[in-house]
């Protein structure tokens, strides 16, 4: 052999001995020291996990009426995965099923899209799950529409049909209770991922707003889980885990069904009322709670069948959800909504008077009008009323006298160079009557409202400085008006400051400051009750499929109004007048129960969406009976005009329906029951069900 | 002559079973074994979940055993040094079998390469597996037979080796086999290398083997899916459904069988048939998954045995030709054993090549066993 020959020979040994060498290394690498990464990868490929969602528990009112229940239902669902391939994307499919399912195709292709899929401002109705659960299309379809698509199942690749639960609110009493109760929908991907310890499975259906979001972790009860080892052709080859599902814990409020559905209706006749007295009236909010916060009705309007949600919603009910021109139905206002309380702020303003130094008897001037430096506060109607104590400028409502008395302690407080150490009687006694600070309501989204002090001055400012201190440039065309462009030129100047025109608006609950109708209705409580606050709670307690109370929500005090006994007892007084001999009376003549209340007309800046500028928010915030206070009730509507006429007349209304006057039946006058109810939905439905049969049969005899 | 000279000597020794390298075929025979149990475990359930004979694909793999090893016994009969006689004809039945395959209606396509001639009785052969030996050989001869009293071959000599091993190349190019290709390949530098031809040319081939893959790619001659498969190999995530798929799968289930493996028969990956081609191409899977660490890796032993019993039948080969021949054999067992388990590792890109020896699939076998054959040839006629 050449030297040339054997060497080259010893470097083709080399180089197998290294490929042997390279192979068992990376053997070892993959098999001994990555292994259990390997091994893990493998049985996250082996195995799938067939999820089994648990029942729902069901939501009962303070006396076991049934809220929200589970019910059989036939699912038509969509399989993206295969629709997608089909040469046309599947939308003959899809035309097809809406055929037979009696659909709007429009509808059944917005439900089967996600909703990124679709452009911005033509998402209604889309589908707000994940790309690789089937996606319901109806979950409604008839047992025939069923037969039809599952016969003749080569003619709809993609599409499935099962038996499922559907969450189903069956208004037994007539009550909506959309707002209150919420929704449930299907598992986004945020949900996935943001889970708190708590796990979720893709096909599993969870509260998205209400009651049924805020109880979700007992509603929803643990979800079965079967894992199997499967092979390439997802064959199931042997079961590795079998956890049978656990149901979902049931829900006691303290609503009460018949209460509930009082309030609506009344909420929408005093929202009917509104516009009928030439009021823009559009929207409102009532609350009914007892003296210890407990929530037994929660309504907002315009509403809406909280079952759309479950049976499909239609591209037309998912744009009138949001839209403008509707007042928006899917907001909450009781616990959402913002609004200028008015004169129900008084009673705050009365107690400040008093922290302020001011006597119990002392008496206060209500003219026509103040001058305060170069604006002029109008009383209200422009009317003077004389020389009053302060119990009866509550009963009539003085807005002047608050004028003096605001820029006076304004000006005790430095002006527009506030001393060191303000005072600020007004926002510090705002604050302690639960201004400013959401109250802690057991539902999801609750806005704060807005406490306009000097902390809030200076965020405004700083936030909106630019725009001001360049109104020229940075304004619209439209707002260019002499008096717009000086208000910029003030809010320029001193928009950091609390200046005399924002203290007194403030006195009288206007300007900047804004409440929550649940603020006022857990404040008008405080006042009835003796002076605790009490945070407004809707739960009353979780029992579990068994009947055993796993959880009970006791009410809860979380503050206690600063004011003593003498100054609470003159502002319970003044409520007393306003029913008796002052804002309200007219609204309330001829009702037996006893009411104390104070109306609110506040006026709105702003527009409609048609242009027309905003009608006055009408307010009655109350508790009833006088003497030994059962409940209190706050209405609010939007655009409503007076607050004795819109909301006050409904309040009554209500109380009518509670304490049996104008010939009803009583509906807990002396107070909710506090036993937890027993749950047996048969039993219930089959009452319910009977109740209006009677009630039908006595219509048709009348 | 020195034909006569053979024969005389032919007949008057007589190969018993002791003139054999024990080692090599010791090894061989328990790379087949292996090979057997492996076979069976990765079609056994899958077959019989699905209603088929279980052993379907265990019979067939025992069979070609059998031929491969009648061809490999064959092979030893005659001297090598005949061989030689009659490798130009050797050479030309495996151009004729390349270009028959690239005719259609001959040949069959199977995963996108023209590879396949189909036989009555359902058989198939893949005439490329059999052109190794041919190209092996046929270089060989050319490459040691020198004339003259040169000491190494000239520029001509490996010019005309080269020209005996393009043409069938091209050939498998056209199918595109590019698995065969590549070790050929490196079976033609090998032998080039170790002929003690010029050190150029070695570099030369191995630089003008790196732009003719390039430029393959460039023009298009290789075809989409293996540039995918190329891709996936970078990026087991570019073409997950397809080959991204199986290189992940193949990796998932080498690497889930740890230091004993799940044990024969017993692996879920493959018996779910994650992985898929595990009988032939990625037959490595399942000795990774069932046998684990210390079952694969006494396979990859094996070949090293095999491989360095070999290198020791060549340095004792009493002729560059024999050597030649050795070295060619050695080449393509290695290069072939290190990318088919190199790629079910992720070491290598994803080519379609059988593991020598264990694989399921006739051809291959019988090519395999061959090559052994010729082997145990050089060892008999050089051990004494």
């Amino acid at each position: 052999m050449t030297d040339r020959s054997r060497l080259n020979m010893i470097v083709v040994q080399v180089l197998i001995a290294s490929i042997i060498m390279a192979l068992l290394g990376r053997l070892y690498y993959m098999q001994i020291a990555d292994g259990d990464r390997y091994k893990a990868a493998a049985l996250n490929v082996q195995s799938r996990d067939i999820v089994t969602p648990a029942n729902r528990g069901v939501i009962v009112d303070n006396t076991g009426v049934p809220l929200a229940i589970n019910r059989a239902g036939l699912q038509i669902t969509v399989d993206r995965s295969i629709l997608d391939k089909l040469p046309d994307q599947g939308s003959s499919v899809l035309l097809k099923v809406a055929q037979i399912l009696k659909l709007d195709f429009q509808d059944v292709f917005n439900r089967t899209r996600l909703c990124s899929e679709l452009e911005v401002g033509s998402r209604a109705g889309c589908w707000n799950g994940t790309r690789y659960q089937p996606i319901p299309i109806t979950k409604s379809a008839s047992e025939s529409q069923t037969l039809s698509i599952i016969e003749r199942s080569d003619q709809f690749p993609g599409i499935d049909a099962r038996p499922v639960s559907i969450r189903y609110y069956p208004s037994l009493a007539g009550e909506n209770g959309a707002h209150l109760l919420g929704y449930i929908g299907p598992i986004t991907e945020s949900n996935l991922n943001n889970d708190e310890g708590y796990r979720y499975y893709r096909n599993e259906l969870i509260g998205k707003s209400g009651i049924e979001f805020q109880y979700d972790r007992y509603l929803r009860g643990q979800a079965g889980v079967r894992t199997v080892i499967v092979d390439r052709k997802e064959a199931v080859t042997r079961e590795s885990l079998n956890n049978v599902p656990i149901p979902g814990n049931n829900l006691v409020l303290n609503i009460n069904a018949r209460i509930q559905a009082a309030v609506e209706r009344e909420l929408a006749a005093s929202v009917i009322r509104g516009k009928s007295l030439g009021r823009k009236s559009d929207s409102g909010a009532a609350i009914v709670m007892d003296m210890k916060g407990r929530v037994v009705a929660l309504a907002s309007y315009p509403t809406y069948d909280p079952n759309i949600w479950e049976n499909g919603i239609t591209v037309r009910q998912a744009k009138r959800l949001y839209s403008e021109w509707a007042a928006v139905p899917a907001l909450s206002r009781v616990t959402q909504g913002g609004f200028a309380p008015a004169s129900t702020f008084k009673v705050v303003s009365t107690a400040a008077a008093i922290a302020a130094g001011y006597r119990l008897d002392q008496r206060f001037d209500c003219p026509a009008r103040v001058e305060i430096g170069t604006r002029t506060f109008n009383n209200f109607q422009s009317r003077a009323q004389g020389v009053l104590d302060l119990k009866r400028s509550l009963a009539i409502s003085c807005d002047s006298m608050w004028y003096q008395i605001a820029y006076d302690e304004w000006v005790r407080d430095g002006g527009l160079r506030p001393k060191d150490n303000p005072n600020d009687h007004f926002f510090s006694t705002a604050r302690a009557f639960g201004f400013g600070k959401k109250t802690g309501i057991d539902l999801p989204s609750e806005s704060s409202g807005r406490l306009p002090d000097r902390s809030w001055k200076k965020a405004w400012y700083e936030q909106n400085r630019d725009f001001y201190c360049n109104y020229r440039e940075r304004a619209k065309k439209s707002q260019l008006t002499p008096l717009l462009i000086e208000i910029a030129r003030e809010n320029c100047l001193d928009g950091d400051k609390v200046r005399a025109g924002d203290a007194v608006n403030f006195s009288i609950g206007q300007g900047d400051v804004l409440a929550t109708p649940l603020q006022i209705a857990m404040m008008y409580t405080a006042i009835a009750n003796g002076g605790v606050l009490y945070q407004p709670f809707i739960a009353k307690a979780v029992v579990d499929p068994s009947g055993k109370v796993i959880e009970e929500f006791k009410p809860k005090a979380i503050g206690k109004l600063p004011t003593n006994k003498k100054t609470l007892k003159l502002i319970q007084a003044g409520l007393r007048e306003v029913v008796t001999a002052g804002t309200a009376t007219g609204s309330f003549s001829g009702l037996k129960v006893e009411v104390s209340g104070k109306t609110g007309t506040a006026q709105v800046f702003g527009r409609n969406p048609d242009g027309s500028s905003k009608d006055d928010t009408s307010w009655f915030a109350s508790y009833a009976p006088t003497k030994k206070p059962v409940y209190t009730v706050v209405m609010m509507v939007s655009q409503g005009g007076f607050g004795g006429s819109t909301s006050g007349v409904g309040v009554r209304k209500v109380y009518e329906a509670i304490f049996g006057e104008a010939g009803r039946k009583p509906i807990f006058p002396g107070g909710v029951p506090a036993t937890i109810p027993e749950i047996d939905i048969t039993k219930k439905l089959r009452e319910e069900n009977l109740a209006a049969r009677e009630n039908s049969l006595r219509g048709e005899v009348k | 002559m020195i034909a006569t000279d053979l024969l005389a000597r032919r007949e008057t020794r007589r190969t018993s079973l002791r003139d054999f390298d024990l080692v090599l075929s010791g090894a061989v025979i328990g790379l087949l074994g292996i090979g057997i149990a492996l076979v069976y475990a990765a079609t056994r359930d899958w077959f019989a979940a699905n209603g088929l004979d279980p052993e379907y694909y265990l019979k067939r793999h025992v069979i070609n055993i059998l031929i491969g090893s009648l061809l490999a016994w064959g092979t030893t009969l005659i001297d090598y040094r005949l061989i030689r006689a009659y490798t130009p004809i050797l050479w030309a039945f495996g151009v004729l079998g390349l270009i028959l395959v690239l005719i259609p209606g001959v040949g069959a396509t199977v995963n996108g390469a023209r590879a396949w001639i189909s036989l009555p009785g359902g058989f198939q052969i893949q005439p490329a597996e059999l052109a190794k030996i041919s190209i092996i050989v046929g270089m060989a001869l050319i490459l040691s037979e020198l004339t003259g009293n040169q000491k190494y071959p000239e520029h001509k000599d490996v010019l005309k080796a080269l020209i005996v091993a393009a043409i069938p190349l091209l050939l498998i190019v056209a199918q595109p086999d590019l698995g065969t290709v590549l070790i050929i390949s490196a079976a033609v530098v090998t032998i080039i290398a170790v002929s003690g031809a010029p050190t150029r040319w070695i570099f030369g081939l191995v630089a003008v083997a790196i732009m003719g893959g390039f430029a393959a790619v460039q023009v298009g001659v290789v075809s989409e899916y293996q540039v995918k498969r190329l891709e996936s190999f970078i990026d087991p995530n570019a073409d997950p459904m397809f080959s991204g798929y199986q290189l992940r799968q193949a990796r998932i289930t080498i690497g889930s069988g740890g230091l004993t493996g799940t044990g024969l028969f017993q692996g879920p990956q493959t018996n779910g048939r994650f992985v898929p081609e595990q009988q032939t191409d990625f037959i490595f899977t399942v000795a990774g998954e069932q046998l684990g660490f210390i079952g694969a890796g006494f396979i990859i032993l094996l070949y090293g045995i095999f491989l360095f019993r070999a290198f020791a039948i060549a340095r004792r080969s009493e002729d560059m030709f024999g050597r030649l021949v050795c070295i060619g054999v050695i080449a393509w067992f290695g290069f072939q054993t290190f990318e088919n388990i190199g790629m079910t590792m992720g070491l290598m890109p994803m080519t379609g090549v059988p593991l020598p020896f264990i694989s399921y699939g006739g051809s291959s076998m019988f090519a395999c066993l061959i090559g052994v054959g010729l082997l145990q040839n050089v060892h008999i006629r050089s051990s004494r």
